[in-house]
């Protein structure tokens, strides 16, 4: 206790606050990167997994393949494989990119599932309206369905989106400068472990939960809606 | 790309790794156990106990669910040690998965409690039913019914969350396949193993669950599709 | 002419056999009803003109063009000559009434925006609905839901206009105002397959009878040979059954 109330100064010295300030920042920007391209790649998957032409069978087993697989692997284990598998192939050197890539792909599973989930929520006779006058298959999702499906996905996509912040924890692993990895530095420096993971716990929770208040308010709206 | 990929010189280490997925699986059922029986105080804390108890209960929970478990672990790891608590590694994992777990699985099993019909249970006490009949007859298969789908997909989550135990050196699946690879140093092979080996033991949970929920709760998951 | 010639139909539901060598034609400008028990196949009929149920068996021709329900240049012929009212509406839920009349025939079928919306009100006014343009169908009753839908098909121009029970999910009072729409309709000579329990609207209404059971025709005839004096013992069973 005493060791803490010593340490307090230096530690929020004014480098380690900018240090841990944009530490946060990596973290909210892997997540947020994560679920944008992985909300549009995800809708764009979810889109082809329903169609029903036979033409398209290869494709819909791939889909299929991929989100099941990268739902199944844990954070950490397809981050090592990927960050690996870049380090044959010598694209980049860059941890960052390695790890944004690895968080794209993994938030783009898991939502074209959420998104898929929205889609079939529809009910099936705005499917048979929309036919009998003769909507091809993409003008149905783009005015009938995707309208109504919105209020299915929005809720789920964004409680993802606050879960992702915190898995982005584990990109910490292969010495991305976020947040977790900012704390491991600040204790290896040789600060009070108390001070620095309790800072850091403080730090995720201040990301997370004004989201968290914002989404369930949301839900509230849309239900009222 | 000077590399070529040789599988064989890893298989070998195969049932090194299955003996790991067995103590991942240790952990697992540990950790979920004990979070079920913490949340279901805390749940019953939550929902019949007075404010003072709620409001400790509400932080707790937060607080747990709205912060990275890696983090915890590290806490509980790196700075408990600070007052003199010194833990292993497995140990230290498993009181965080634990407490991680119990602040989730409180808020599920109160979605139970709050699932209650009045009606039913009116009904059954107007036809004499007692105390442990009620229960017996008319909350305990409906709230089983409604919890089992979202404690199934939790405890596949959490199965996949013990892969960070292999951070702290302890040695279930990921940690073991972190000790061929340092010995081998052939990556990519190790962990494409050890990711195929995570989805085949998600694959035959979520199958077994699904058995189990049709079975004796009547309560349905989908496995794919 | 022969506006629809339905030969030798066969259809299934996964294994379940809802149509059974069903043969029909139907005259241009004719009404024409179809009643039935429950589970007879009429809604079927009518699905299978618009492509949600495909033959196994059997052919079928709209305006003396043969119809393959597999392909698309086919299938679309076959759903712009007809237009069809569903039982449950099937109202597009995020658009308001006057979209849901005007989407189709301004993004499908291509027309200008100004002159299908001036279509749509005339129609809207004709089933009483001029007020209600902006409303959303979750505001609306089941008998006006209805009558929305009645408008959205009639807008699509259609040759042939397909009812499938559309009273059958009303209160008897907005059963009424629904057929008396229809009976407007009637007049102007547009072709009709209305299927329906309204015994007493079928009699008046139509030019011929199908009696459809357990997934065949049984009988077809004018409505005085269908209610009146049955030619068929079964036709007769039913009739006698339902007018009491």
């Amino acid at each position: 206790m005493d060791r803490l109330i010593q340490e307090l100064p230096s530690f929020l010295s004014i480098w380690n606050i900018i240090f841990l300030l944009k530490a946060m920042g990596v973290t909210f920007l892997l997540s947020l990167i994560g679920c944008l391209v992985g909300f549009s790649l995800g809708t764009l998957l979810a889109v082809f997994r329903k169609t029903k032409s036979a033409f398209l069978i290869p494709l819909r087993i791939l889909i299929v393949i991929y989100t099941e697989i990268f739902r199944r692997i844990p954070f950490l284990v397809s981050l090592l494989l990927i960050f690996y598998i870049f380090q044959i192939v010598k694209i980049t050197d860059s941890l960052f990119i390695i790890a944004i890539v690895t968080v794209c792909l993994i938030a783009t599973a898991f939502i074209s599932e959420i998104v898929r989930s929205g889609l079939e929520s529809v009910n099936q006779t705005q499917w048979d309206a929309a036919k009998a006058m003769n909507f091809s298959y993409y003008e149905t999702l783009k005015e009938v369905i995707f309208p109504q499906a919105w209020k299915v996905i929005f809720p789920p996509a964004f409680s993802f989106f606050i879960l992702f912040i915190k898995d982005t924890a584990l990109a910490s692993q292969i010495g991305v400068m976020e947040l977790t990895f900012a704390g491991k530095v600040l204790n290896n420096k040789g600060f009070s472990p108390i001070l620095v993971f309790g800072t850091i716990l403080i730090l995720y929770f201040i990301l997370s939960f004004p989201l968290d208040r914002f989404g369930k308010y949301m839900e509230r709206k849309y239900a009222t809606n | 790309m000077g590399y070529t990929l040789i599988y064989s010189q890893v298989t070998e280490y195969i049932p090194y790794l299955l003996a790991g997925a067995w103590i991942s699986l240790q952990i697992v059922i540990l950790a979920f156990s004990g979070g079920m029986f913490f949340g279901l105080i805390l749940a019953s804390i939550k929902t019949f106990g007075n404010l003072t108890l709620r409001r400790i209960v509400i932080f707790y929970v937060t607080f747990f669910t709205n912060t990275p478990q890696l983090v915890q672990i590290y806490f509980i790891f790196f700075a408990l040690p600070e007052i003199g608590i010194l833990l292993s590694p497995f140990v230290a994992v498993l009181i965080g998965m634990t407490l991680n777990a119990a602040a989730y699985l409180c808020e599920i099993q109160r979605a139970g409690f709050l699932s209650i019909r009045q009606n039913e249970l009116d009904a059954a006490r107007t036809m004499c039913f007692s105390i442990v009949q009620q229960v017996r007859f008319v909350i305990l298969p409906h709230i089983m019914k409604v919890l089992f789908p979202p404690l199934s997909n939790h405890y596949i989550l959490m199965t996949l969350g013990t892969s960070m135990a292999a951070i702290f050196g302890v040695e279930e699946l990921t940690g073991r396949a972190f000790n061929i690879n340092s010995e081998t140093f052939r990556s990519v092979e190790i962990f494409s193993i050890t990711a195929l080996i995570y989805i085949i033991i998600t694959f035959i949970a979520t199958l077994l669950l699904a058995i189990i929920g049709k079975h004796f709760f009547k309560a349905k998951i989908r496995i794919i599709q | 002419m022969q506006q629809i010639k339905i030969s030798d139909i066969n259809a299934y539901y996964d294994d379940y056999h809802v149509l059974k060598n069903v043969s029909l034609s139907i005259d241009k400008g004719h009404i024409v009803s179809i009643i039935g028990p429950s589970g007879s196949g009429k809604s079927s009929l009518l699905k299978l003109l618009v492509g949600l149920l495909l033959p196994e068996s059997g052919t079928i021709s709209i305006s003396n063009k043969i119809i393959n329900y597999t392909n698309k240049d086919h299938l679309y012929y076959a759903r712009n000559k007809t237009a069809i009212v569903f039982q449950q509406y099937n109202l597009f839920q995020n658009m308001n009434v006057l979209k849901n009349v005007c989407i189709a025939p301004h993004k499908i079928q291509k027309r200008k925006k100004e002159e299908v919306e001036e279509q749509a009100i005339k129609l809207l006014d004709k089933v009483g609905l001029k007020n209600k343009l902006n409303s959303y169908p979750e505001e609306l009753s089941g008998g006006q839901q209805q009558r929305v839908a009645i408008a959205r098909a009639l807008c699509l121009n259609p040759e042939i206009l397909l009812l499938d029970e559309i009273t059958s999910a009303l209160d008897p009072e907005l059963v009424k105002e629904v057929l008396d729409t229809i009976r407007v309709l009637a007049n102007d000579g547009m072709t009709m397959l209305i299927v329906s329990h309204e015994m007493v609207f079928v009699k008046e209404v139509s030019n011929k009878v199908v009696f459809m059971d357990e997934g065949a025709i049984v009988d077809y005839n004018t409505p005085h040979n269908i209610f009146e004096s049955p030619k068929h013992e079964r036709t007769a069973e039913f009739v006698s059954t339902i007018l009491r």
